[in-house]
């Protein structure tokens, strides 16, 4: 026979339903995903609210464009990106990417830190033109 | 229409649609090819020329030093065991060690000269780099890929010309006005002159150049009728610390030296 069992076995209950409260009290619940700003000056005097390759594209695909873009213009020396439509673009964060996307806090970090991922780039490369330093 | 000619019609159509088609695909791929042919890297041989006789006073050494530092973001820290540079002035002794003889005129020995990184030949900082994150590119610029720098400054060490600077802070707070159009750097990378890369990619003359009033001169050193040619063909030249082997790409001229008597 166990000794002090009951009060072993109401200790392990309210343990469990402590360490598991926030599962229960948040069952329901889903969080709000993030929302992304497509407000700023430039995008909006767009007629054709498209970035350089399919929203999908850019959405899931980014990061790894952004990984091989760095290498092909510091490495290679390549400095454009022809899309899959066959247009041009200069690789640039600076500019390209923020000349639209001049809303860091808007729309870079509103998913950056719903996904806790915290990348680099901006440790060296300007937010928003610059405007955020 | 019988059984033969259906089967000919078939046959037909079917070699036509297919050559159609991949004529098709092989077009749109070959011009986009070509574009990005268009953009690859050209080979050349970046060199440059500096006229002493135009670096007189302060004024000139200051004038090309802000454009560089202000364009490029280079951090101004005041303690000099800290502070960043990518062109800068230096006194004889330091710029022509070799060349120190009790016998040189006064004026040259007092003088400072305009020097920075020189993009050798045989670039030492190139071979201890650990991570590759310098390197020749193939117009034989020496470049830095500050994603990798892990700073570890072994090129520091390595360079005869203390070309290279170490980020010890964050540069942020000490750059006054931030330029949009280029990312600074961050804390624990070294960094140095580029040439000037994406202005060069933009068919430009670095910003040293442009700001010198005629005190630098620079181009292809692989075309004979490019003006740094005709410069160091009509000119005696001298190279910094030449007996070291690295093959520095800085040449310095003595020129209009009557201007300034």
């Amino acid at each position: 026979m166990m000794y002090n069992s009951r009060k072993i076995i109401t200790g392990l209950v309210i343990f469990v339903l402590l360490v598991t409260a926030p599962f229960f009290l948040n069952i329901g619940k889903a969080d709000e995903p993030p929302e992304i700003s497509l407000d700023t000056p430039i995008i909006n005097q767009l007629d054709q609210k498209q970035c350089i390759e399919s929203t999908e594209f850019m959405r899931t695909e980014h990061m790894q464009m952004l990984n091989k873009w760095r290498d092909q213009v510091v490495r290679e020396g390549q400095t454009i990106y022809i899309s899959s439509s066959g247009k041009e673009y200069e690789m640039s964060l600076e500019n390209n990417c923020f000349e639209c996307h001049s809303n860091k806090s808007q729309f870079c970090d509103s998913c950056h830190t719903y996904a806790d991922v915290k990348p680099y780039c901006w440790d060296c490369h300007n937010d928003a033109k610059g405007a955020g330093l | 229409m019988d059984r033969r000619d259906f089967l000919k019609l078939a046959a037909v159509v079917g070699i036509g649609g297919t050559l159609a088609f991949e004529g098709i695909d092989k077009l749109g791929a070959e011009t986009i090819e070509a574009k990005r042919a268009n953009h690859t890297l050209q080979p050349k041989h970046w060199g440059m020329v500096i006229d002493i006789g135009k670096f007189q006073n302060a004024e000139d050494f200051q004038r090309v030093a802000d454009a560089c530092h202000q364009y490029h973001n280079v951090p101004v820290i005041d303690n000099p065991n800290h502070e960043v540079k990518w062109i800068w002035q230096e006194d004889f002794e330091h710029t022509f060690a070799e060349l120190e003889s009790r016998y040189l005129s006064e004026e040259i020995k007092t003088m400072n000269y305009p020097v920075l990184c020189n993009h050798c030949e045989n670039p030492p900082c190139v071979r201890v780099c650990p991570t590759k994150a310098t390197f020749k590119r193939p117009d034989g610029i020496v470049a830095m890929d500050y994603h990798r720098c892990v700073g570890c400054r072994f090129c520091m060490a390595a360079c005869p010309f203390g070309a290279r600077s170490f980020n010890f802070y964050d540069p942020r707070p000490f750059i006054d006005r931030v330029n949009p159009e280029i990312p600074t750097r961050t804390k624990g990378v070294v960094e140095k002159c580029d040439f000037c890369v994406e202005r060069l990619d933009k068919g430009l003359n670095p910003l040293c150049v442009e700001a010198s009033h005629g005190g630098i001169i620079f181009g292809d050193l692989d075309d004979p009728d490019s003006e740094v040619r005709q410069v160091l063909k009509e000119n005696f030249f001298i190279r910094r610390k030449v007996e070291l082997g690295t093959g520095p790409n800085v040449f310095y001229i003595f020129r209009g030296g009557e201007d300034i008597a």
